[in-house]
């Protein structure tokens, strides 16, 4: 069950995508969820998902993890879907009780959801082709311009790929400990919401000492291996904007120039 | 001067307070380049603070630490010290700081300023060294625990050490990784020369080094050679140790009357001295 989460998992590969610089496909990212908020008719949603299921073809990211990144949020999709579905005036199609189904909100309904999924898959291809190392280091080079005024950058990178790698071992330890506490008689899944907040604790407290004693022994073998923030540092991995940047980059720019074409003419 | 070369130093933990500690007491002791020791002692006999010591990560209360003639005290130094000792801990999962393999081995020399051309040089060697460089796009949790020592000596190895500190870096694996560490910590001391400092409480492990140190209560009791030390059975299990197997089976042997030479410490040497 824990196991499933998927977010912040990395797909090695040597697509395109995976190629590209982090910096632009977190930048292309932002453009393409203003895309998505922006053109709201038939065509452009069309193109849209088109546009997103040829990157998920190219990403060459198997098409069942991308289906898996949606999963978690598939009660948020139908909440979403059915309070659209209700809501909107218009001709009925249906009454359920007190509720009138209108074409109107069914279009609407589709319309949300979809957009919904558009932005969870973008956003999941972003971080399958993307290694949390290069993500956050493009963060850091992003906020670059704002250290300047006192943020500090290198700091919040470095503890946002900290995090991500501790991901997969805190979920880990957390299963561990459900099954410690299962195997001795807890029960997570039965009785009244409150007994099973309650029943949490046992969980939540052996997780937070467990971390505090890996954050302690995670600083010492940091500074064994000579960390002192982010000044001398070098990268391996320095980010370098290439030729098939500017080409996402001016293909991008195409689509959305397209989509505001379609728009202007009203189609 | 000595490779690592303590004088006189001791470590007091929260020194003035009530709970006051002495982990350390007026230690001295010798390391020359090239050797490989072992460091044994009960829990809180003072080991992972004598450890830590050699990379400043501790500083003597009193006394000093020199590391390839550096001070530890004196801070202008303590990248060039760190730079030279490596660490490797005994939880795994916890010295690992990035999510790939590679990412992970490239921390040290991206903290030293080294250029990127040559951190790549350094992590394809270091990945060598330690026979993981078929895991280099890896994510760390997929790997074992004994893999994942490797990476971490991987790790202090691209940082170009002279010298590897291991705190219990086996405690938490089962016997295939025990023996793969091992492995790789005795090729690194024959095929690259490198220091290393061992603590461990498997004294089939230690039977592995040059020398032996033995520490209790914050003191170095015994340092020599592993056939000497572990021949004094009654000694080490007075101080709540034990000695390898072969080397118990061959006292116990010797005091019913059975002549065995004096420097048994493996199975197999055990087997051979019975067989002649
Ligand atoms: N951070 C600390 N603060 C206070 N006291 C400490 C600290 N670390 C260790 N000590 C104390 O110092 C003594 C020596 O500890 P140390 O960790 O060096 O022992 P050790 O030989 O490594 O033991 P083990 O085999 O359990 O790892 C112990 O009595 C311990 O309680
Ligand atoms: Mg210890």
């Amino acid at each position: 069950m824990l196991t499933d989460i998927t977010i912040g998992q990395y797909f090695p590969g040597a697509s395109l995508l995976h190629r590209l610089d982090p910096r632009t496909k977190i930048i292309l990212l932002f453009l393409f969820i203003i895309d998505i908020f922006v053109f709201d008719t038939p065509l452009s949603y069309g193109l849209l998902s088109l546009f997103t299921v040829s990157l998920i073809y190219f990403s060459q990211v198997p098409m069942r993890m991308m289906i898996k990144s949606i999963k978690p949020l598939w009660w948020i999709l139908l909440f979403t879907f059915l309070i659209n579905l209700c809501s909107v005036s218009g001709e009925a199609f249906a009454h359920i009780w007190i509720f009138a189904l209108t074409w109107e909100g069914l279009r609407q309904a589709v319309f949300i959801c979809l957009r919904l999924i558009l932005l969870i898959l973008l956003s999941s291809l972003l971080t399958f082709t993307t290694s949390p190392l290069a993500l956050t280091d493009a963060l850091e080079n992003l906020m670059g311009p704002f250290k300047r005024l006192g943020m500090p950058a290198h700091e919040l990178a470095m503890m946002m790929t900290i995090a991500l790698r501790f991901v997969p071992t805190l979920i880990e330890e957390t299963d561990k400990i459900m099954k410690a506490q299962k195997s001795r008689g807890s029960d997570f899944s039965s009785g009244s919401l409150l007994h099973r907040v309650k029943s949490l604790i046992p969980i939540l407290v052996p997780l937070f000492i467990s971390a505090f004693r890996r954050a302690d022994e995670l600083a010492m073998a940091m500074e064994a291996r000579c960390y002192r923030g982010g000044v001398g540092r070098t990268q391996m991995k320095a980010l370098r904007i290439t030729t098939i940047d500017y080409v996402a980059y001016g293909a991008s720019l195409l689509f959305a120039c397209t989509l505001v074409g379609l728009k202007v003419i009203g189609i | 001067m000595e490779f690592i070369q303590v004088e006189d130093m001791s470590h007091v933990y929260y020194p003035g307070q009530e709970n006051e500690h002495a982990a350390l007491k007026h230690i001295n002791l010798r390391i020359k380049q090239g050797e490989f020791i072992a460091v044994l002692g009960t829990n809180g006999s003072g080991k992972s603070t004598l450890a830590k010591h050699f990379n400043a990560l501790l500083l003597p209360t009193s006394g000093h630490c020199y590391i390839d003639g550096l001070d530890t005290l004196n801070t202008e130094e303590l990248w060039q010290i760190r730079q030279q000792v490596g660490m490797v801990f005994q939880n795994p999962d916890n010295q690992i700081i990035a999510a790939v393999v590679e990412d992970d081995v490239a921390f040290g020399p991206e903290n030293l300023g080294v250029p990127p051309k040559e951190i790549r040089q350094r992590v394809t060697e270091s990945l060598q060294a330690v026979r993981m460089e078929r895991y280099r796009k890896f994510a760390p949790h997929l790997l074992s625990g004994g893999q994942k020592q490797r990476i971490a000596i991987a790790g202090a190895l691209a940082m170009h050490t002279k010298c590897l500190v291991f705190d219990e870096p086996t405690a938490m694996l089962d016997p295939i990784g025990r023996t793969e560490v091992l492995a790789t910590v005795k090729r690194l001391h024959e095929e690259a020369g490198i220091t290393i400092v061992y603590i461990t409480h498997f004294m089939e492990e230690a039977a592995a080094a040059d020398r032996v140190l033995v520490m209790d209560h914050g003191e170095i009791v015994e340092d020599d050679t592993p056939a000497k030390i572990f021949i004094k059975v009654d000694e080490m299990k007075r101080r709540g140790l034990d000695v390898p197997l072969a080397a118990e089976v061959a006292w116990r042997l010797r005091r019913n009357g059975i002549h065995l030479p004096q420097d048994i410490l493996t199975n197999e040497d055990l087997v051979v001295a019975l067989c002649r």
